[in-house]
C-alpha cells in the first residue's frame, strides 16, 4: 500500500478505534491522544512493513498500550495501584458480535462527532477537534490547513478536550430535541470546515490538506450513518448537495494568479458536470420528501445557477422565490443582500436598491463590505456610475480578504 | 481570523508609572500570554525597541533617503504587538481588553485584522 492509501485507510479507521477505547475507558482526552500516537506509528510503519491483517485491531492494541503505559507511569508517580483490567486483548473489543458491530460503529462515529462539536467548545476548537478525532488528521496537517503554528493548533485541541471534560460530557448519543440541536451544530461545523477550505485566502501551499474534500467526506459519512427517518436527514443531504454544487465551480472561481472571478464571468463549460449532477439530483430528491430547511434552500439556489448556461439565462424568478423563503425561514441581512441581487434581476435594479434600504440601521451588517459591494453592483446596473464607483471603493477598503479587495478595486476602476 | 493587537504606547505615560504599576503590567503580559497560549489563540508577540533607535528609509522618487527617527513624529508609537488567531472580531476585542495596558489612561491597543500572512512558522 502507498502512503496515500495508508493515510486514507487510517482516516477511515480513526473514529472507530477511538470509539472502542473511549467506550472502554471513558477518558476521551487521554484516549484521543493515544489514538493519535497510534495513527502516527501506523503512518510510519505500514507503508514500509505492510498493513497488518487486522489494521483496526492493530491500532486499538497499540493505542491501548500507550494508554496503559501512560497510566502506569502516572500511578507509579503517585504511588497508586493501577486498577486496569488488561486481561482481555484490546482488539477483541472491536468484534464483540458481528451482528451489532455495524450498528455500534454507526453510533460511535456520530457520537464522536457530537462530542467534538460540544456547545461548550468554541467554534475554532470544534473544527480542529473534529478534524483530528473524527477526520483522523494530524495536528500538523490541521495547523497547515488553518495557517497557524502547530503549537497553537495543538493547544487549541487540548483546550477543546479539557472543556469537554469540564462539561462532564459522556460518550453517549444525545436524545430527543437535544440530539436535533446538537446535530445542527455538527452540520454548522462541517459547513465551516468546507468554507475555510473554499475561501482560503493565503498563498498556495502544496502540503495543505483539502479542507473542502474533508468536509464533504465527513458530511457523506454523517449522511450514511444517520437513519433516513431522522428529522434532520433532509438538512444533512441539503448540506452535502450545497457542498457538491459549490465545489463544482471551484476551478473557475479564481484566475491562476488568485484573482476572484464572479459568478457572472465564470467559464461555465469548466464547471464539474458530475458534481453538479450528483448535487442537483440529491437536492431535488430531498426537497420532494424531507421537511424544508436552510441548507436545502441554499443548495437549490446553487442548483439553479449550476443548470443555467449564463447569468442572463438564469431562472432568476426561481432564485428569488427561494431567497424569499430562506429569508423568512432564517431572517438574516446576508440573505437579504442576496435577495436584493435576485430582486434586481427580476424587477430591476431600483427594486433591489429599495430592498437594500431596509437594511439601513441594521447593526449586524452596518459597515460590512458586502453591503457596499452589492449596492455598488446595483447602482452600476442602474447606470449610476459615480455612486457605484464610490461604493465599490468603500467595499474594497472594508474587506479583509486580499483577492476580494483586488476584485472590488478592479470593479471600481472600470467605472472611473 | 488573525488579528494584530498593536500596543500603542505613550512614553510620558510609561515614565510616570510607579514600580508597582510597571510590575503589574509585566505580570499582566505574562498572564495574557499564558491564557492565549492555553486557549490556542496565540501565534506570536514582539516588543519593539524605543523609537530613538528607529531609522526611516523614505521613498523620494529616485534614491531612497535614510533619516534618523520614526516616519511620523508623534506622542504615541507602536511599542509591540500580539498576533492572535481567534473566532471573531468581538473575541479579538475581548482579548485586547485583557492586555494590562488597557488599565492605564494614555495607553491603547489597536485591533487590526490580518489580510495575508506568509513566512511565520505555520
Amino acid at each position: 500500500m502507498t502512503s496515500v492509501e495508508v493515510e486514507d485507510l487510517l482516516r477511515r479507521l480513526a473514529p472507530r478505534v477511538l470509539a472502542v477505547l473511549v467506550r472502554r475507558h471513558g477518558q476521551f482526552d487521554a484516549c484521543e491522544d493515544a489514538v493519535q500516537e497510534a495513527l502516527l506509528a501506523a503512518a510510519m510503519q505500514w507503508p514500509a512493513e505492510g498493513v497488518p491483517a487486522e489494521p483496526a485491531g492493530w491500532l486499538v492494541t497499540v493505542a491501548g498500550r500507550r494508554l496503559t503505559d501512560q497510566w502506569r507511569s502516572e500511578s507509579a508517580r503517585r504511588r497508586r495501584e493501577t486498577t486496569l483490567a488488561v486481561q482481555q486483548p484490546y482488539h477483541e473489543l472491536l468484534t464483540p458480535d458481528p451482528a451489532d458491530e455495524l450498528d455500534r460503529h454507526v453510533d460511535d462515529t456520530l457520537t464522536l462527532l457530537f462530542l467534538c462539536c460540544h456547545p461548550e467548545v468554541s467554534a475554532p476548537s470544534q473544527l480542529a477537534l473534529t478534524l483530528r478525532a473524527v477526520g483522523g488528521l494530524t495536528t500538523e496537517q490541521i495547523a497547515r490547513a488553518f495557517l497557524v503554528p502547530e503549537s497553537t493548533m495543538a493547544q487549541r485541541i487540548s483546550r477543546a478536550k479539557q472543556k469537554i471534560k469540564e462539561a462532564g460530557a459522556t460518550f453517549a448519543m444525545p436524545a430527543g430535541p437535544e440530539r436535533t440541536e446538537r446535530l445542527a451544530v455538527v452540520l454548522h461545523v462541517l459547513y465551516l470546515i468546507f468554507n475555510e477550505g473554499y475561501t482560503a485566502t493565503s498563498g498556495p501551499d502544496l502540503q495543505r490538506v483539502e479542507l473542502t474534500a474533508e468536509a464533504m467526506r465527513l458530511t457523506r459519512e454523517v449522511r450514511r450513518l444517520l437513519p433516513a427517518t431522522d428529522p434532520a436527514a433532509g438538512e444533512v443531504a441539503g448540506l452535502l448537495a450545497l457542498m457538491l454544487l459549490t465545489d463544482a465551480r471551484r476551478a473557475t472561481r479564481a484566475t491562476p494568479d488568485g484573482a476572484l472571478v464572479p459568478l457572472a464571468e465564470q467559464d461555465r463549460g469548466r464547471w464539474d458536470a458530475e458534481l453538479i449532477k450528483e448535487g442537483t439530483e440529491l437536492v431535488e430528491q430531498t426537497m420532494a420528501t424531507a421537511p424544508l430547511g436552510p441548507y436545502q434552500l441554499q443548495a437549490a439556489i446553487a442548483a439553479v445557477h449550476a443548470e443555467a448556461p449564463s447569468t442572463e439565462a438564469t431562472d432568476w424568478r426561481q432564485v428569488l422565490v427561494l431567497y424569499e423563503i430562506l429569508d423568512r425561514m432564517t431572517p438574516n441581512p446576508m440573505v437579504t443582500l442576496n435577495r436584493a441581487i435576485a430582486t434586481a434581476e427580476v424587477h430591476g435594479p431600483r427594486a433591489g436598491l429599495d430592498l437594500l434600504g431596509t437594511l439601513a440601521g441594521d447593526k449586524r451588517i452596518a459597515g460590512h463590505h458586502r453591503l457596499d459591494a452589492v449596492r455598488g453592483h446595483l447602482l452600476e446596473l442602474a447606470g449610476d456610475r459615480a455612486a457605484a464607483h464610490e461604493h465599490y471603493r468603500r467595499a474594497a477598503r472594508h474587506t479583509v480578504s486580499l483577492p476580494e479587495r483586488r476584485y472590488l478595486e478592479q470593479r471600481a476602476e472600470r467605472l472611473k | 481570523m488573525k488579528f494584530l493587537l498593536i500596543m500603542q504606547v505613550n512614553p510620558a505615560v510609561l515614565e510616570a508609572l510607579t514600580d508597582a504599576e510597571r510590575e503589574s503590567i509585566g505580570n499582566g503580559h505574562a498572564e495574557f500570554m499564558r491564557l492565549t497560549q492555553e486557549s490556542g489563540e496565540f501565534i506570536g508577540t514582539q516588543a519593539l525597541a524605543d523609537p530613538a533607535n528607529t531609522l526611516t528609509v523614505r521613498g523620494t522618487g529616485s534614491v531612497p533617503a535614510v533619516t534618523d527617527g520614526p516616519y511620523l513624529e508623534a506622542k504615541e508609537y507602536m511599542g509591540g504587538f500580539y498576533l492572535v488567531d481567534c473566532e471573531s472580531r468581538e473575541r479579538a476585542v475581548e482579548l485586547a481588553k485583557q492586555i494590562p495596558d488597557t488599565a492605564f489612561g494614555g495607553l491603547a491597543i489597536e485591533v487590526r485584522p490580518v489580510m495575508f500572512s506568509a513566512g511565520f512558522e505555520m
